[in-house]
């Protein structure tokens, strides 16, 4: 967006403003909570109690965190780059053959980290596939990426279905999942990083694919602000025509970026599949890829953002589940709703309170006068 | 005579399963002709039907049921004006936040309104649609094939089921004979222009959402008060999408809308007629492939495969004054 809004100081950007439309998001959460007749501070209490109040809180919160680093993850690459992958629940499913089919193949003959490896190689292939056409249909044929994401994520939900209701389901199971996997398909959880520091994560399914997100988190940066390639992808997202003046390979750079936004949803699926089911289940994404939207939103779209606007959405999956032992009214529906405000206000009008702010901070300022603010008119 | 019957009732399910795709559909031409996409008709539907149902089973009424279904999707249409067109923020965003917004509220609400796990009251006697004989329907149903037809496939619906069929050539109207038609479209391709004739892109384009609020309103009641008694939480089930694929597929024509949507409810029918038969030649065919096969038609489209499909021109931006 060419800012026709006076220019602030970084911190403000980036700290203040995100914060402000953060608590917007959440008074008006905290309206909702009043109108069932609950009392939002006590609500807040309660899902701050559950999310990190005891370690298996914590353990849960980082479980559900780690789905989120990745498919933020995925949504931010792809901002960076000026399109919009809505597909990440489709990528993050269709990924889910990644790793389940290693997983059926060589749990029994191989330790847990071969098969590691060759899992991530392949939810990252397969999430990457399944973004690989849209990516290429925007790019050759001018179909919008928006578009053909969302009616992905609708074919993904369709095929994988197929696939475990009449091909990967044992014979004569009624569930549509596939079998549970033995050592080799189980991915160890993080009790021994967490027991020395006074954490006793307990039952909770906290398992490396944690410390996973962590390094792709920082490989993520990597590409992005410090190769050739992110440089274009940034170029790209900024000015397709700079790009093209550049003597950048548009089409190249829209599919490749598509492509790695897909595996970085994609390796998404080894948290629930290896990490934590140790066997694919129907609809294990469980809208984790529509959350990535808002966490790449929140975390403005960079690695530094991206993990704690996670963990706070962990924090909302975990503390909301315990809430509705207490208050029954407050189901997990309750973060969906969330989860739209905080779209809205960090993403959709995350310029609302700018002209405000900006006034603010000018009359702090006194005698340093910004250019003026043209766009409230 | 059997497969005639069989196809009649095929049919029927048809045009039951359409209705609210034709008006969600119809809802995203006025706004997107206008510049403004909109993949929030799902959530809008969704409030719509949440609203609908909720009134329609306090005050008995089912009319006063689709008002409040009307208002509540004109409210979520203004939030999406207010943030892409006031605000000139990402409209695929906001959209996206209205659909979370009102799949998670319409839950909640309904939980502590009604404690019936999401669900509204089940609706009896007013509060809901019957269905409505044309003249004469009884009468003639024993004429084979023509008088066949006409009792099943003409007589025998909502009166929203007429209404969203009437509205396919009131749109058209609309958009293509009236002068607000003219400056809708006007706006979608190059509101620059309209701009310059002194006309207001902001007011336009707010009226057009508007609109689209409306015909979603009364899509969402159409699921909650004619084809179910009574909200049930998540029932639009991804109907928005399909109303939006319908309305890629149809090119934004309002025509082309109807006979899209009567396509893809052709193919929800079919693959429910066909759940466990198996089919001559190809033999069973997995319902998935049924359910998938709208959305893999319009990506075929979408990628101008069989025809192109170009959206309006000034789809997506938002519209800021020259200063």
């Amino acid at each position: 967006m060419s800012a026709p809004y006076a220019k602030l100081p970084g911190w403000v950007d980036y700290g203040v403003i995100p914060v402000v439309n953060l608590i917007v998001a959440f008074l008006v959460a905290g309206l909702v909570v009043l109108l069932v007749g609950e009392s939002p501070i006590r609500a807040a209490a309660l899902l701050f109690e559950g999310a990190f109040g005891y370690g298996e809180g914590i353990g849960f919160t980082l479980y559900y965190a780690t789905n989120f680093i990745f498919t933020g993850l995925a949504v931010a690459v792809a901002f960076h780059c000026g399109l919009f992958n809505i597909g990440g629940e489709g990528q993050a499913y269709v990924a889910g053959l990644g790793v389940a089919v290693p997983c059926l193949w060589l749990d029994s003959s191989m330790p847990w980290y071969v098969v590691f490896v060759v899992v991530i190689f392949g939810s990252s292939l397969m999430g990457a596939l399944w973004a690989l056409i849209p990516g290429w249909l925007q790019a050759k044929r001018g179909s919008h990426v928006v578009i053909t994401t969302i009616m992905f994520n609708f074919i993904a939900s369709s095929l994988m279905v197929y696939l475990l209701v009449d091909v990967l389901k044992p014979r004569g199971s009624m569930s549509p999942e596939t079998r549970t996997f033995v050592e080799g398909g189980q991915l160890p959880k993080l009790d021994w990083l967490f027991g020395p520091l006074g954490i006793d994560i307990g039952g909770s399914p906290l398992n490396l694919s944690f410390l996973l997100a962590l390094v792709v988190s920082f490989i993520v940066w990597l590409i992005v602000w410090r190769t050739q390639f992110g440089y274009q992808i940034r170029t790209m997202g900024f000015s397709p025509s700079a790009a093209r003046y550049a003597g950048m390979k548009e089409a190249r750079i829209v599919v490749l970026t598509m492509m790695m936004s897909g595996a970085l949803a994609g390796m998404m699926a080894i948290n629930p599949i290896m990490g934590e089911q140790h066997r694919m289940q129907l609809d294990f994404v469980g809208g984790a890829g529509f959350v990535g939207i808002a966490v790449a939103l929140m975390g403005r779209s960079h690695p530094v953002g991206i993990i704690p606007a996670a963990i706070l959405f962990g924090m909302l999956y975990q503390g909301g589940a315990e809430i509705s032992f207490e208050m029954p009214q407050i189901s997990r529906d309750m973060i969906v709703i969330i989860q739209g405000l905080v779209i809205l206000f960090a993403g959709a009008m995350e310029h609302m309170f700018r002209p405000a702010i900006t006034r603010f901070f000018t009359y702090l300022g006194g005698g340093r006068k910004p250019q003026p603010a043209a766009a409230t008119e | 005579m059997e497969y005639f019957d069989t196809l009649i009732v095929l049919l029927q399910s048809t045009i039951r399963v359409s209705v609210p795709l034709i008006l969600a559909a119809l809802a995203g031409l006025y706004s997107e002709r206008s510049g403004v996409f909109d993949i929030g008709l799902e959530g809008k539907m969704l409030g719509g039907a949440f609203a609908g149902g909720t009134v329609a089973a306090v005050t008995g009424s089912a009319w006063l049921g689709v008002l409040a279904a009307i208002a509540l999707a004109v409210g979520l249409a203004l939030v999406h004006g207010f943030a892409s067109i006031t605000q000139r923020g990402n409209q695929i965003v906001s959209g996206v936040a209205i659909n979370f917004i009102a799949a998670g509220s319409t839950v909640i609400l309904g939980q502590a309104w009604f404690h019936q796990g999401g669900r509204t009251p089940p609706l009896v006697g007013n509060a809901r649609f019957t269905t409505i004989e044309l003249p004469f329907a009884s009468q003639v149903a024993d004429v084979p094939i023509l008088g066949s037809m006409y009792a099943n496939l003409l007589s025998g619906h909502y009166v929203l089921t007429y209404i969203a069929f009437a509205l396919v050539p009131f749109t058209w109207w609309v958009l293509f004979r009236t002068r607000f038609g003219l400056r809708l479209r006007a706006v979608g391709e190059n509101p620059g222009a309209v701009d310059t004739a002194g006309i207001s892109v902001v007011w336009l384009r707010y009226r057009a959402v508007i609109c689209c609020g409306v015909l979603t309103g009364i899509a969402g009641a159409y699921l909650s008060l004619a084809m179910t008694a009574g909200f049930v939480k998540g029932m639009t089930a991804g109907k928005g999408f399909i109303a939006l694929a319908a309305l890629i597929f149809a090119k934004w024509k309002p025509v082309n809308v109807m006979f899209a949507c009567l396509l893809f409810g052709f193919l929800d029918a079919l693959s429910i007629r066909m759940q466990g038969n198996r089919l001559p030649i190809i033999g069973e065919v997995p319902v998935q492939f049924m359910q998938a096969l709208p959305y893999v038609l319009t990506v075929v489209l979408l990628a101008g495969f069989i025809g192109r499909a170009v959206p309006p021109k000034a789809g997506g931006v938002p519209y800021v004054k020259e200063r």
